[in-house]
């Protein structure tokens, strides 16, 4: 790329033609956040205490089971495509833009992929 | 290769050139909130989850954490930021249908959409310690 040529030195430099996509995706998931967040918030205080047995039996029951896995992929994926916008706007140098974002992709599957394991888990009695 | 033909580009003016008003905070505030519960906000969600699963052992570290002073600025702190995000976010949504640009209106709800979400935070943690 950039041999000199006008054309050559301006290739790969445009939009990405994704723009859209990562837009909507991000009202998407904010709108899945804005429901399950508030289902976990209201869930909390109406909660008898916040002890290990009260929350673990809660956790336990397939609606709270499936409503917080479901909080976890939405979340995630919001805050991917979030930070991914914020990397964009401040890491400019291009090899450390592109780490940052490997990071942040390999950062929220295994984060995402660990809080639905733990809920699995927790629902499924293995550690009852 | 990416700086290549672009040295001499104009820039847009930054920060400091504008005359200041809400719609920058509540932006920047946007942007801070939101990766700050992406990090700490997350993170807590992890280790609330991790303890669970792990046993009554595992949740009793994390409650000692979470009920020390340190712990509970983080709490507060992810709740408002969580609260903050949720209204400066409901604002997002309304200027995306187009609505909302008038000068007025738009900085109204530039000022209302922070201090809804400390009120909202003041609400959750009165729910909280007083039920």
């Amino acid at each position: 790329m950039g041999n000199g040529t006008s054309i050559g030195r301006v290739r790969g430099l445009g939009s990405a033609k994704g723009g859209t996509h990562h837009w909507l995706i991000q009202r998407f998931t904010a709108i899945g956040n804005l429901f399950l967040v508030l289902w976990l918030v209201v869930s909390i205080v109406l909660l008898q205490d916040l002890s290990y047995a009260s929350v673990a039996d809660w956790l336990s029951n397939p609606v709270p089971a499936v409503a917080m896995i479901l909080l976890l992929v939405s979340t995630f994926w919001h805050a991917r495509l979030g930070m991914q916008v914020m990397i964009e706007d401040y890491v400019h140098e291009h090899a450390n833009k592109f780490a940052c974002i490997v990071a942040l992709n390999l950062a929220a599957f295994a984060g995402a992929a660990f809080g639905v394991f733990c809920v699995v888990r927790l629902a499924l009695g293995a550690s009852a | 290769m990416a700086t290549a033909g672009t040295k001499n580009r104009p820039l847009s003016p930054h920060l400091q050139i504008w005359r200041w008003g809400p719609h920058m905070f509540v932006s920047i505030l946007h942007r801070v909130t939101g990766n700050g519960l992406a990090v700490a906000g997350l993170g807590v969600l992890l280790w609330w989850l991790g303890a669970l699963a792990s046993g009554p052992d595992a949740y009793a570290t994390f409650a000692w954490a979470m009920t020390t002073p340190i712990g509970y600025i983080v709490l507060v702190g992810i709740s408002w930021a969580f609260f903050t995000h949720m209204m400066s976010g409901l604002r997002h949504f309304v200027l995306d249908v187009g609505a909302g640009f008038e000068l007025n209106t738009n900085k109204v709800w530039s000022i209302l959409s922070p201090v809804l979400g400390v009120l909202l935070t003041a609400a959750f943690w009165a729910l909280l310690l007083l039920r």
